[in-house]
């Protein structure tokens, strides 16, 4: 089967396909719903389910700042494995030089490891 | 076989979706009947022979109850996540070669195209606890972006690994690469890396956990959460997410079998490969439903810890053991 370079008309139907694979059940869930059992809304049935308690307090709350550290953490180890993605696909013929600069690349990687480790950020309580 | 341009567009447009629409629905009935029969009771056995039609029961009643947008929520986040949650794994299965001739679509960049699209999922998962506007939704959201931000580094750093091994992103090139006997699948290429066995479990590991499959299902800690992130969709809502859960499982396993076990190659010779293809994907599939009714769930600082400090060093040491051995050797 031979590899195809303009395959992208493809991935536009299954867009619009998987749109429909999701909003076929819906709507006739919404058709059902009108024709047969009319919506009665109310305080109470439309309110936030906490297990019937009345809720209190809003839930859109703030974070702790320690996510936008983890947050960025995350975010070096994935451009830098973004990265390492066409040092993989031309690897065969790589130089020795090129290997080496790649594997000191390597252990920036581990050494940033290595760090968030020390500093704590890999520690939860 | 040469069919009209037009024409197979639509062919393969019916058929991801038919394939897709009939294993999210019988995915579930295995699911039940295995947790059943883990725990030494029948599963369901009423609708239907062998609760064959369950299914369909399931789809009906869903489909019966009202769609109720809780008062207070973010509308339109609210109605975009189950369709956001649904697409990105339906462009990922364009790329799967089922077997040696079927592909609706062969990218030389396919394996990066699944990647690309599977992180999109964490987004609608987050979209749909966030916009909820409840307590146990926003904790589920919360969870689930640190736990699958978490599990992805692992799992590109053996993707990357892969495609060093076999030198391409291009998926059917990369079954083409383990013809022959079982000991060319990658998952028992131990000349070129001792550990892939090993490589292979971190991926299987990542996989659960980027689909909050248990033991790593926090996303969706019914005992704690109520229904987590899904808490307040209701009706077929909460259907679609299901369905894309169990199709994102698929796309998982599909892919596990493309890149360790062989993809659609025969061990014996014997058979058309799309059969084997499904076997090797459908053992997969009935490994994770193993799993999840063999494992408690583990708990939230446990599950970061494994991906941050096991995995992760795991997941570098055997990239860069398998870079030098095979410059060396």
């Amino acid at each position: 089967m031979q590899t195809d370079t303009s395959p992208y008309l493809l991935l536009l139907v299954l867009m619009v396909g998987a749109l429909l694979l999701a909003l076929v059940p819906i709507g006739l869930a919404r058709l059902w719903a009108l024709t047969a059992s009319p919506p009665k809304p109310g305080a109470e049935k439309n309110a936030i389910y906490e297990c019937g308690l009345e809720s209190k307090g809003d839930a859109w709350v703030q974070f702790r700042p320690q996510y936008y550290i983890y947050a960025i953490i995350f975010l070096v180890f994935d451009v830098e494995t973004v990265f390492l993605l066409p040092f993989a696909v031309s690897f065969g013929g790589l130089s020795a030089g090129a290997f080496v600069a790649i594997m000191i690349f390597l252990l920036l990687l581990v050494e940033g490891l290595v760090w968030a480790w020390q500093k704590g950020v890999l520690s939860w309580k | 076989m040469t069919v009209p341009e037009p024409y197979r567009l639509i062919l393969y447009l019916a058929g991801i979706l038919g394939f897709v629409g009939l294993n999210a629905a019988y995915l579930v009935w295995v699911e039940r009947k295995g947790a059943g029969r883990f725990q030494r009771r029948p599963g369901p056995t009423e609708a239907g022979p062998a609760g064959l039609l369950q299914p369909i029961a399931d789809a009906l009643k869903l489909m019966s109850k009202q769609l109720l947008v809780p008062a207070g929520v973010d509308r339109t986040l609210f109605r975009v996540a189950p369709l956001l949650m649904m697409s990105p794994v339906l462009i990922s299965l364009a790329v799967i070669p089922w077997s040696e001739s079927l592909a609706a679509r062969n990218i030389n960049v396919g394996l990066l195209m699944i990647f690309a699209f599977g992180s999109i999922n964490v987004m609608a998962v987050m979209l749909g606890g966030w916009s909820s506007r409840n307590k146990y939704a926003i904790i589920s959201a919360a969870r689930v972006v640190s736990q699958n931000v978490a599990y992805e580094i692992p799992m590109l750093l053996v993707i990357v690994t892969m495609i060093m091994v076999t030198g391409t992103m291009d998926l059917n090139e990369i079954v083409r690469q383990q013809e022959g006997f079982i000991w060319n699948w990658n998952i028992f290429r131990v000349w070129v890396n001792p550990l892939m066995p090993l490589t292979f479990l971190v991926f299987f590991t990542c996989m659960l956990a980027e689909t909050n499959r248990a033991p790593f299902d926090m996303a969706e800690a019914e005992s704690e959460l109520v229904a987590g992130a899904y808490t307040e969709y209701s009706s077929m809502g909460f259907g679609v997410f299901f369905m894309a859960e169990y199709a994102n499982i698929l796309l998982g396993c599909a892919l596990g079998t493309v890149l360790f076990l062989g993809g659609w190659q025969s061990p014996i010779g014997i058979l058309p490969g799309v059969f084997w293809f499904l076997a090797k994907m459908y053992f997969l599939i009935f490994t994770v439903v193993w799993i999840r009714w063999t494992f408690p769930r583990t708990q939230f600082y446990g599950l970061l810890n494994l991906s941050w400090k096991i995995l992760i060093p795991l997941s570098l040491f055997t990239l860069i053991l398998t870079s030098a051995m095979m410059k060396l050797f």
